[in-house]
């Protein structure tokens, strides 16, 4: 069967993903499953997510030849050549406004007026607030207070676009909690309201879903890599926080001989405080999917940490789990400080501020390009901009602004 | 071994209040909370109380059914050390104390699967619990429970809500057993001002589909309610409620607090 087949029509990648969700929440799901098969068949509703791709996000987004940050990760001598898939050009600064215009665009159509959304770094909460203005859409966002504090511009820009940033308090207030609260507003208000969720992560359809709407990016990536090297890459790396850009990146790559590697957040180290599911964690049920998790030996979900906040999550999506066990893909983890570095690199190589959670990728690229043959192609997902991590960064290097 | 479940405890409870002509009271509170040990006393001072069976929640870290009253119980549980191994303990003490009224365990999957889907039902059973509830697990991914869960005799009780559609209401009448747990509103855990104009309707429906006994909780907090949603119900579920009686008393006034409040919800007075 190609991987591209999963999930089975319980939601299934293997023994992951499925519905641990509470009752209430079953028939939003069904109906959200239909509504989904549904638009997926119409043309209409294609030409109007690829017409506003292509005039409002911004798409294709180009990939760049690192011919700089190329040299420097293979030490100076001769290596693969590094491309980018510039997600960071995209409007809003990162991948998340194509799985959050695709959703908003389907929420629209089950005639729900009433958005709610999760968000981390922020990305995803400004992508939905951003979308939900663009088609005149209520917006709520929860987010953990720790993750307010941490990115206050975005918090601005989601309220400048209209939405109702709620700060949530429970739990280790960062982007899980912000997720139980999002899913208790969706339990509550479920009848009016369209739950946005910004990952690969959840009870099914979205994994499957959310990696559909990602996987533009891949597409892209594949023609445009055909284009310039008359071939495929040989390589493609992506962060993996829930896993939505790597999804974005992998999947339209699952079928070809294309070596997949995930880069999660390692944070002060695989010994200490570290967001790295896959890596480092064991199988169980979060946000209404088995999976990867971060969790003690009673099944306490563990807080996670990464200097990233989109990256601070213990779970991951399903399908990353199944990509893992079946050794389709290969995932590592890289730290805080190697993170940090790496953003400085991109920036001084090529010009280009990266998200901190897209410098997890770049920072696996002078681990990997010295293992490989100077006629590799490696394409990496660059999933967003660093303008919204310059406090991070200024204070990580102790410059004060 | 306490002995496996050879007597049916929620069996025998609801042919007695359906010959009765009245509703059994069944109450929420999480298992080592306020204090590691406090289980045994709330159990026993609920039962004085009137109290018809007792749930008993297992902390979890993230409980994305319930609202703020047991989201809170649940953190200053587990911060007090509460593990599913410790609430299954409280259990066997509170039938070693001498209660005698059904026991359920409710909670979330990932701790039931950390622990063992098989062990933890088989060490229930032990412990004299008599059925789970488990909030984010549709029979659709309760294969193993189910099949656990009727081997050790225990019952496996699912939730249904409002938003159930006919589909639903008869997949988990064909799954459930012991009783239906109708949750009166679309939304968390929390004690709620007014009860949801639906309810009659929805029990209604659900009503088509099964002879189980069909319990209502999620908002319900005074007599007043208890006695209303009685009216037309096998069973009332109050939790948050009893949850909030719970932390308002004082250690030492605690058992008096529980066993008063419990009498109040079933309308015998103080």
């Amino acid at each position: 069967m190609s991987a591209q087949a999963l999930p089975d029509a319980a939601g299934h990648f293997g023994e992951f993903g499925g519905t641990f969700v509470p009752e209430t929440l079953m028939p939003a799901l069904a109906e959200l499953q239909a509504a989904y098969a549904e638009a997926q068949a119409a043309p209409e509703f294609g030409r109007e997510l690829d017409g506003l791709l292509r005039t409002y996000v911004g798409r294709p987004t180009p990939l760049t030849y690192a011919a700089r940050l190329s040299a420097h990760v293979s030490g100076g001598r001769p290596g693969p050549k590094v491309y980018l898939k510039r997600e960071d050009l995209a409007h809003t600064g990162a991948h998340k406004i194509n799985a959050a215009l695709a959703q908003a665009l389907l929420a629209r159509r089950m005639g729900k007026r009433r958005i709610v959304a999760e968000t981390g770094a922020g990305q995803h909460g400004v992508a939905t607030a951003t979308a939900c203005a663009l088609l005149g859409l209520d917006c709520v966002v929860y987010m953990g207070s720790e993750d307010v504090r941490r990115q206050s511009l975005n918090v601005f820009r989601m309220k400048l676009l209209g939405a109702d940033v709620r700060a949530v308090d429970a739990g280790s207030r960062t982007l899980k909690d912000a997720i139980n609260e999002a899913i208790r507003d969706w339990v509550t208000n479920v009848r009016s309201t369209y739950y946005l969720l910004g990952s690969v992560v959840g009870p099914h359809p979205y994994p499957a879903m959310v990696r559909d709407f990602q996987s533009v990016i891949g597409r892209e990536a594949r023609a445009q890599m055909l284009e310039a090297e008359g071939r495929l890459p040989t390589v493609a790396v992506a962060c993996v926080g829930g896993g939505s850009n790597a999804m974005g990146l992998f999947a339209p790559l699952l079928d070809d001989p294309v070596r997949l590697v995930g880069v999660e957040a390692a944070g002060e180290g695989l010994a200490g405080r570290h967001a790295a599911t896959l890596v480092a964690g064991r199988p169980g049920v979060l946000h209404g999917a088995r999976s990867y998790l971060l969790q003690d030996e009673w099944g306490q979900v563990l807080e996670a940490h990464s200097i990233s906040a989109g990256l601070d999550y213990p779970g991951v999506g399903p399908e990353h789990a199944w990509l893992k066990v079946s050794e389709r893909a290969e995932y590592v983890a890289v730290t805080d400080t190697e993170a940090l570095a790496a953003f400085q690199l991109l920036c001084q190589t090529e010009g280009i501020i990266p998200a901190l959670e897209s410098s997890h990728a770049i920072a696996q690229l002078s681990k990997l390009c010295p293992q490989l043959a100077t006629d590799d192609l490696v394409v990496v997902n660059l999933s967003g901009r660093g303008d919204k991590d310059m406090g991070t960064v200024a204070a990580a290097l102790g410059v004060t602004l | 071994m306490t002995g496996a479940v050879t007597t049916d405890r929620l069996g025998e409870l609801f042919a007695r209040t359906r010959a009765a002509g009245r509703p059994a009271l069944i109450g929420f509170v999480p298992g080592c909370w306020p204090e590691l040990d406090a289980t045994v006393a709330i159990a026993q001072a609920a039962e004085a109380g009137g109290m018809d069976a007792l749930e008993l929640g297992v902390p979890f870290s993230d409980p994305l059914a319930d609202g703020v009253t047991n989201q809170l119980a649940y953190q200053q549980a587990l911060a007090a050390g509460a593990t599913p191994a410790a609430v299954l303990a409280q259990a066997a003490a509170i039938r070693a104390a001498g209660v005698r009224m059904p026991l359920l365990l409710m909670g979330y999957c990932n701790p039931l699967f950390a622990y063992g889907t098989e062990r933890f039902v088989r060490d229930a059973a032990a412990a004299g619990v008599d059925g789970l509830i488990v909030v984010d697990l549709p029979p659709e991914e309760a294969g193993e429970l189910e099949r656990a869960a009727r081997a050790a005799g225990v019952h496996v009780v699912y939730l249904l809500a409002p938003t159930s559609t006919t589909e639903r209401i008869a997949l988990v009448a064909r799954h459930a057993s012991g009783f239906i747990y109708c949750v009166s509103v679309t939304g968390v855990t929390g004690a709620r001002a007014a009860l949801a104009e639906e309810l009659p309707a929805f029990l209604a429906r659900v009503r088509k589909h099964t002879a189980l006994p069909l319990a209502v909780g999620f908002g319900i907090s005074t007599r007043a309610q208890v006695a209303a949603v009685g009216a037309l119900a096998d069973a009332v579920i109050v939790g948050s409620a009893f949850v909030q009686a719970v932390a308002a008393a004082p250690r030492a006034e605690r058992a008096a607090a529980v066993r008063a409040f419990t009498a109040e919800l079933c309308g015998r007075g103080g």
